[in-house]
């Protein structure tokens, strides 16, 4: 049973020390070395990527924040302006925290279209597409925590506001809601409680992300077409050819990142947070988080609190059974000529459900924002289904590497549907 | 799917700024410390000092600023001393239990007006006057704004129902505000011969708190800059490494 020491697999002798009783250097090359990816991946399939590294930034930038930081009432708001002003670097440290939270959020939205563009969520990866799902529940519940941390107007009242909805559940709404403020009113055990939870979600987010890309790994990833990897020409090794397209995509991330933290830091903040909380002045209107805008505009649409909180969460839950809602066999919607177009005005729709999530809920907004939500439900719940029963599509290249070789010509219209299937 | 995803990297970074009430309107100034490369005058942010000790610190406290920090704006230690000297403040319990006063020294927080908000507001009609230390970053297009506030002051027009001790300006949400104009021409004097019209005046002030809402700006830019170009041209070799590396793929 004892395999013998000698089974040498490195030529140094410390990684054999090592993988002989931890087999981790092995598995280290097999996932991120030798791992192969389709060669005709394009830039989207950087941005898993680049949430990693953004991920890594924010928990390293929000320790060296907590270090400064005091949750008390009393002198949160002072202690983030003590960071901003007179610990070295602090300012850099909150302005890196803070747009690489915006940041995070645009890069895993991207991401998630990604994924639904190329219908990614499809067997076999429907778990890796849960899990994702999953990240991005966690990621909103920190993203809300931490913005209460800096005790301003916007911290106070939109934890006032989320809080709330929590009482709109029957029963045993009321309960739930002091026990989430550990108080009768959102008040210093409250903000006590939100730092605790916001320093440790994080890690759990990370431990998630670590599950969610030991499951892409295990069938590979999805590429444009769609099609899985049928021989070693379809795929590239991912170090170095992939590591290189990620490091190129992490420094145009760079760029666009270092423009928005060195040059317009406020840009995507609101400025009622510079304004310390007052329980007794309300803010003139109290706006989501502009990433999370496209939930409270859904939200802010149903009359009723209770429809629209149910609403807003069953906005993102029911993403969990996306993949058994789509019909179709076909991945790619480049190859979906009708779905496509649903798709793109899917994205269209999110987008401007965002807009008017953050405009006063009246008049046009309301309406625009009402219409959204039906589109956003009907795609899903209606459209998707369906459009995969009646659609015909396009045929699929034979194999990724003849895909490759034709990229820029039209595909082969040749090729017989029952050959690729 | 490629032009979507420009389309969706510009314009999300704008989404805040879209979903703004159109400020086109208003007037914009010119800063000395605006766009990629500008810094504070540094003779406009100490008469902007002087405004502020002169007129504004009379109603407005700026807690989050030291004495200290007026160093970095070009005055030398003994001048910081001199001026913090000219403020007392309580400190204490000494050796037997009492509170007593000193002068401020640099390493004091700016002196407030009032030793709480009850009694601001009751000096000020109600009214309470914020703490300036930040402010041009807690209104919209903070500096722009500021400067039309101070300008801003007007008759009210025909038929306008102003409340009692409140003031029309043309800026201000619902263009009534309980702060009486605190600047005009010649309100104060400048020791450096610049001319003291209410606009000098008033881009100075602004200048000033400019400066305290945001006293990283010059090295955040200059920091900025070297970490920009060092991302394009570590992504300019990367890219000729890719070309060369994917050349056998295709
Ligand atoms: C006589 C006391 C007094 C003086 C002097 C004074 N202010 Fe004010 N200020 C107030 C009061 C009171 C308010 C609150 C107004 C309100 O709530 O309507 C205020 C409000 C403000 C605001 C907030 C406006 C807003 O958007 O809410 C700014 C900015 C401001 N003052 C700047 C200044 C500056 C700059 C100076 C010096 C040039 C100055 N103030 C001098 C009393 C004063
Ligand atoms: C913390 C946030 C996240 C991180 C760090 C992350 C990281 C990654 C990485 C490194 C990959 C492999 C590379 C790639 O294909 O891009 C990946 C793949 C994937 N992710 Fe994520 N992810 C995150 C959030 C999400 C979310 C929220 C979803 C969906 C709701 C999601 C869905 C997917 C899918 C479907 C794949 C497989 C894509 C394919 O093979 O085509 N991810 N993720």
């Amino acid at each position: 049973m004892e395999k013998s020491p000698e089974t040498r697999r490195y030529k140094n002798s410390f990684l054999n020390w090592i993988e002989y009783r931890l087999p981790i250097i092995s598995y280290m090359e097999k996932e991120y070395g030798d791992y192969p990816m389709p060669k005709n991946c394009n830039y989207f399939w950087s941005f898993g990527a680049l949430a990693s590294i953004l991920l890594v930034v924010l928990i390293v930038s929000g320790i060296f924040l907590a270090m400064h930081y005091t949750p008390h009432t009393d002198m949160a708001f002072d202690s983030v302006e003590r960071i901003m002003r007179d610990v070295n670097y602090g300012w850099l440290l909150r302005y890196m925290h803070s747009n690489g939270a915006a940041f995070f959020f645009i890069i895993v939205y991207i991401h998630i279209l990604r994924g639904m563009y190329y219908g990614s969520y499809k067997y076999p990866r429907e778990l890796n597409w849960i899990l994702g799902v999953f990240i991005y529940l966690l990621m909103m519940a920190t993203s809300f925590l931490g913005y209460v941390l800096p005790w301003g107007q916007m911290s106070y009242w939109g934890a006032t506001v989320i809080t709330n909805l929590f009482s709109a559940i029957p029963v045993i709404g009321e309960g739930l809601k002091t026990w989430i403020l550990g108080d009768y009113t959102l008040g210093n055990a409250t903000l006590n409680r939100f730092f605790a939870l916001h320093y440790v979600l994080p890690f759990v987010i990370f431990g998630v992300v670590g599950l969610h890309i030991a499951a892409v790994h295990v069938h590979g990833s999805n590429n444009p077409t769609g099609i899985d990897i049928k021989s070693k020409d379809d795929s590239v090794k991912f170090f170095p050819y992939m590591l290189v397209k990620d490091t190129l995509a992490t420094c145009v991330l760079g760029v666009v990142i270092a423009v928005v933290i060195f040059f317009g830091p406020n840009l995507m903040a609101e400025v009622d947070n510079y304004i310390p909380a007052d329980p007794l002045v309300t803010p003139s209107h109290i706006v989501a988080n502009w990433y999370l805008a496209p939930f409270y505009a859904i939200l802010r649409a149903i009359p009723d609190k209770l429809g629209g909180v149910t609403l807003m969460f069953g906005a993102i839950l029911i993403l969990f059974v996306l993949p058994w809602l789509d019909t179709s066999k076909t991945k790619s919607c480049n190859y979906r000529p009708v779905y496509k177009w649903f798709m793109m005005l899917f994205f269209v729709n999110f987008f401007i459900l965002g807009y008017v999530g953050m405009k006063p809920a009246e008049g046009i907004y309301l309406l625009i924002a009402r219409l959204g939500l039906i589109y956003y439900f009907g795609f899903l719940l209606v459209l998707t289904p369906l459009i995969g029963k009646i659609e015909t599509p396009k045929s699929l290249p034979a194999s990724i590497s003849d895909f490759f070789m034709n990229k820029g010509n039209n595909i082969k219209e040749s090729k017989s549907e029952t050959e690729l299937h | 799917m490629r032009i979507l995803l420009i389309a969706i990297i510009f314009l999300l970074p704008n989404y805040n700024l879209l979903a703004e009430n159109s400020n086109s309107s208003k007037p914009k100034h010119k800063w000395s410390f605006s766009g990629f490369t500008g810094t504070f005058d540094r003779a406009s942010v100490q008469r902007g000092l002087k405004v502020y000790r002169e007129v504004c610190s009379g109603c407005h406290s700026m807690k989050l600023l030291y004495y200290r920090d007026l160093i970095d704006i070009g005055f030398s230690k003994e001048q910081v001393k001199a001026i913090a000297a000219d403020y007392t403040i309580i400190d204490g319990p000494n050796d037997e239990g009492e509170m007593f006063e000193r002068p401020a020294r640099p390493s004091d927080r700016f002196v407030s007006p009032f030793a709480n908000e009850q009694e601001a507001r009751v000096s000020n009609n109600g009214a309470y006057p914020p703490d300036l230390s930040v402010i041009t970053k807690a209104r919209k297009n903070g500096v722009d704004y500021l400067y039309n506030l101070l300008l801003g002051y007007k008759e009210p027009p025909e038929g306008f129902e102003i409340g009692e001790g409140m003031y029309y300006n043309k800026w201000i949400e619902g263009n009534q505000i309980a702060m009486a104009p605190p600047l005009d021409e010649g309100y104060v004097d400048y020791d450096d011969g610049t001319e003291n019209t209410l606009p000098q005046l008033a881009e100075d002030v602004v200048t000033f708190l400019a400066w305290s809402a945001e006293p990283e700006l010059e090295i955040r830019k200059k920091i900025g800059i070297k970490v920009i170009l060092f991302f394009i041209i570590f992504g300019i070799i990367i890219y000729l490494i890719k070309q060369r590396l994917w050349r056998d793929v295709n």
